[in-house]
C-alpha cells in the first residue's frame, strides 16, 4: 500500500491512470452495438489501421503524429462501418484485409526507412503499448481527456438512436431515421476510442477493451441500458486493477488490464450461469 | 385518391427485372395479402413502397401520408434473437423517428409505449429481457414498437413464419382488431389459408402480377392453383 501511495506521488502516474480510466470508460460504451453488429473485430482492425499511419508519422519525422493517426484511422473506419454493407469486399474479410495489409506495410516502412537503434522494441511498445502509457506528456493528458469527454457527450445524445440503429436498423429506417448518419458516428466515436487507446494498451490488445465488458454485462444483465452502464463500470474497474497490479509487479500495464478483463469476464459467466 | 397508388412499377436490381409495368391502389383501411413465392420480390416490393430503394420505373405515390405514420414490421434478423435489451427499451424505440434532434423520448410516448404493450398483452413482460421470451411473444412486441411508429399503415413482412398455429392465430386477430380499428394492412405472407380469411385485397407476385379483391382472387384460376401448390409442400 505505501509503494502503492508512494507510486501516485508521481505525475506520470498519476496521468496513466487518468488516462486508463477515461479511455476504459469510453471503449466499454459502444462495445454493445459492435458486439450486436458483427463487427467485434473492427477494433482490431482499426488498431492495426493506427499502426500503419504511426509508421507513416515516424517515418516523415512529424512531431506531432495524432494529426496524421486519427484522420486516417476514421477514414478506415467510415469505410468499414457505414459503407461497408454494399461494398463488394465486406465484413469480417475486409476488416482483416485491412488490418494484416495496413500492419505490414507499417513494419515495412519503420525496417526500411527508420533510423532507430532498437526497431523491435519500438514496434514491440507500439503493438503491446508497454511503455508508451507511462510517458503521457500534460498535453495528451488534456487532448485525451477532451476527447474522452466529447465521446461521452456524444454517446449520450444519441444514446436511443443508436440504440435503435443496432436493435433494427431497417425499421429504424423506415420510420424515418437517417441511419447512414448514425453509422457515420458509430464510425468515428470508435476510431477516436482506437487511437486514444493504443496509449493504453497498444494496438494488438485494443479489441479486448471493446469486447469483455460488453460480453461480461450481456451475461448478467437484462436491459441495454444495463448492459451499457455495467460495461462502463466492468471496464473502468479492470483497468484500474490493471495499472495498480502492473505497478506493484512490474508487468506490463497493457497485458495485465486485459488479463484482468478476461479473468472478470469468467466471473460474470458464472453469475449469469447462477442466475439461470 | 387512394392512400397508396403504385403506378407502373417495374422492381428488380440492376441485372435483374422482378417484373414489369405493376400498377395498384390501396385505400385506407383496406387488407391486403402480398403473395408468391420465395424471389419474386415480396420484399423489394415492400422496401419500394417504403421509399426505402427505388423502383426501377414507375413511382409510389402516396396522398397525404409521411414516412412517420408507416410501421414497418420486418424480417426478424439474426442479430436480434440475443439482442440484450428489455421490452420496454423495444417498443419505446418505435418512437425513434419521431425524436428528430430531441436526444430522449417523452413522458407521453413512454405512456403511449405502455397502452400499446397492453394492448398485445405484453405490460406484464415490460422489464423482461426481449432474447429470454418465445417467438409468439417476441413478435407481440415487435407488433407493438410498430404500432408506436405507425398510425395509419402497417407493413409486415412475414410475420407468422416460425410460430406455431395457435400463436399464429392469435396474431391474426390482433391484427384484424387493428384493422378493424381503420388500421390500413398491408401483410407478406405464405399463409393462403389465412389471406382466405381475412385479406379484402390480393396483390400476387409472380411473373403476371396482379391486384384483386380476394373474391376475385379465388374465383379466378390463380389462387387456386397457388394454394394447391403450398397444400402439396406443406403435406
Amino acid at each position: 500500500m505505501e509503494i502503492l501511495i508512494e507510486y501516485l506521488s508521481y505525475p506520470f502516474v498519476r496521468y496513466a491512470v487518468i488516462v486508463g480510466v477515461l479511455i476504459a470508460f469510453c471503449s466499454s460504451l459502444l462495445g454493445v452495438t459492435l458486439v450486436l453488429k458483427r463487427m467485434s473485430y473492427i477494433g482490431d482492425g482499426l488498431s492495426h489501421v493506427a499502426f500503419g499511419a504511426l509508421a507513416v508519422a515516424s517515418v516523415l519525422k512529424l512531431t506531432n503524429n495524432m494529426f496524421i493517426i486519427l484522420p486516417v484511422t476514421i477514414l478506415a473506419a467510415v469505410l468499414l462501418l457505414a459503407f461497408g454493407k454494399n461494398a463488394a469486399i465486406k465484413g469480417d474479410a475486409a476488416i482483416a484485409m485491412l488490418s494484416v495489409g495496413s500492419l505490414a506495410f507499417g513494419y515495412l516502412l519503420l525496417n526500411v526507412f527508420s533510423a532507430s537503434s532498437n526497431l523491435a522494441g519500438d514496434v514491440c511498445s507500439t503493438l503491446f503499448g508497454s511503455t508508451s502509457i507511462l510517458t503521457l506528456s500534460k498535453n495528451q493528458v488534456m487532448l485525451c481527456a477532451v476527447l474522452s469527454i466529447v465521446v461521452v457527450i456524444v454517446f449520450v445524445l444519441f444514446y436511443n438512436k443508436i440504440f435503435a440503429v443496432t436493435f433494427d436498423e431497417t425499421f429504424a429506417k423506415s420510420s424515418g431515421v437517417r441511419t447512414g448518419l448514425y453509422n457515420f458516428i458509430i464510425a468515428v466515436i470508435i476510431a477516436v476510442i482506437i487511437v486514444l487507446a493504443m496509449n493504453l494498451v497498444g494496438s494488438l490488445l485494443i479489441s479486448a477493451l471493446v469486447i469483455f465488458p460488453a460480453m461480461a454485462s450481456m451475461r448478467v444483465f437484462k436491459s441495454f441500458k444495463a448492459v451499457t452502464i455495467s460495461s462502463a463500470v466492468f471496464s473502468v474497474f479492470c483497468a484500474l486493477a490493471g495499472i495498480l497490479i502492473s505497478m506493484l509487479t512490474g508487468t506490463p500495464v497493457g497485458a495485465t488490464i486485459v488479463a484482468c478483463d478476461a479473468v472478470m469476464f469468467g466471473v460474470f459467466c458464472a453469475v449469469g450461469a447462477v442466475r439461470q | 385518391m387512394a392512400l397508396i397508388s403504385a403506378k407502373d412499377l417495374t422492381i428488380g436490381f440492376s441485372d435483374l427485372v422482378l417484373y414489369r409495368d405493376l400498377s395498384f391502389e390501396i385505400n385506407e383501411g383496406d387488407y391486403v395479402f402480398v403473395i408468391g413465392e420465395n424471389g419474386t420480390g415480396k420484399t423489394t416490393l415492400m422496401r419500394t413502397l417504403l421509399g426505402l430503394r427505388k423502383p426501377l420505373k414507375g413511382e409510389v405515390v402516396t396522398d397525404g401520408l409521411s414516412l412517420s405514420e408507416i410501421g414497418y414490421l420486418p424480417q426478424q434478423t439474426i442479430v436480434q434473437r440475443d439482442f440484450p435489451a428489455s421490452v420496454k427499451e423495444i417498443v419505446l424505440s418505435g418512437f425513434v423517428g419521431r425524436l428528430g434532434m430531441k436526444p430522449f423520448y417523452s413522458a407521453k410516448q413512454k405512456k403511449t409505449a405502455m397502452e400499446a404493450m397492453k394492448k398485445f398483452g405484453v405490460e406484464g413482460l415490460a422489464s423482461r429481457c426481449y432474447r429470454d421470451l418465445s417467438g409468439g411473444q417476441q413478435q407481440r412486441v415487435l407488433l407493438a414498437r410498430t404500432l408506436c411508429a405507425a398510425t395509419k399503415v402497417l407493413l409486415m413482412d412475414e410475420p407468422v413464419a416460425g410460430l406455431d398455429p395457435f400463436v399464429t392465430e392469435e396474431f391474426y386477430g390482433l391484427v384484424e382488431k387493428l384493422n378493424g380499428e381503420g388500421m390500413t394492412i398491408i401483410m407478406i405472407s405464405h399463409d393462403i389459408a389465412a389471406a382466405k380469411k381475412y385479406a379484402s385485397h390480393i396483390l400476387h407476385i409472380k411473373n403476371d402480377p396482379s391486384f384483386t379483391s380476394k373474391d376475385e382472387y379465388f374465383a379466378s384460376g390463380k389462387g387456386n392453383e397457388f394454394s394447391i401448390v403450398s397444400g402439396k409442400s406443406e403435406s
